[in-house]
């Protein structure tokens, strides 16, 4: 599912932010190509 | 999804083609994540931004969804989401991703 893949993470401020996913995702063999952290304040 | 974001991904679409490109939410609940899931398959729902009728179709998750879980180091799972998936509502996110999967 992931293997290979490249991933858009788009992350949380108050859930869990795109670097966070990008780490995670990084080590399930995918490669990030954008990471956005949204922001409500 | 504030409308600069949205000319973000749809610029990334662009570059890196639909057939090898996942989608990855950190939302801290169901209806944000249903609303960005939304955004990346169908288009912007509120038709405001350059996502607006552009169905992109990708495949989108969660990254609190066992399945995604699943695939990742434990150790790095624990250190970047951590107390974030007892923190959230797991189930009702993963309903709502599942849901809008099947859509």
């Amino acid at each position: 599912m992931l293997q290979g893949k490249k991933v858009i993470c788009i992350g949380e401020r108050d859930g869990v932010p795109a670097p966070a996913i990008a780490e995670c995702i990084r080590t399930a063999g995918a490669q990030p190509v954008l990471a956005l952290t949204q922001c409500f304040v | 999804m504030d409308l600069e974001d949205q000319g973000t991904i749809k610029k990334a679409v662009e570059d890196n083609g639909t057939e090898n490109l996942v989608v990855v939410l950190g939302s801290p609940d169901a209806e944000s994540a249903e609303i960005y899931a939304e955004t990346v398959t169908k288009g912007d729902p509120t038709f405001a931004g350059p996502l607006a009728g552009v169905p992109l179709g990708l495949p989108v998750y969660h990254i609190l969804e066992d399945r995604i879980k699943e695939l990742v180091d434990s150790e790095t799972y624990q250190q970047q989401v951590g107390m974030m998936e007892f923190v959230l509502n797991k189930e009702a996110i993963t309903a709502a991703m599942e849901k809008i999967r099947r859509q």
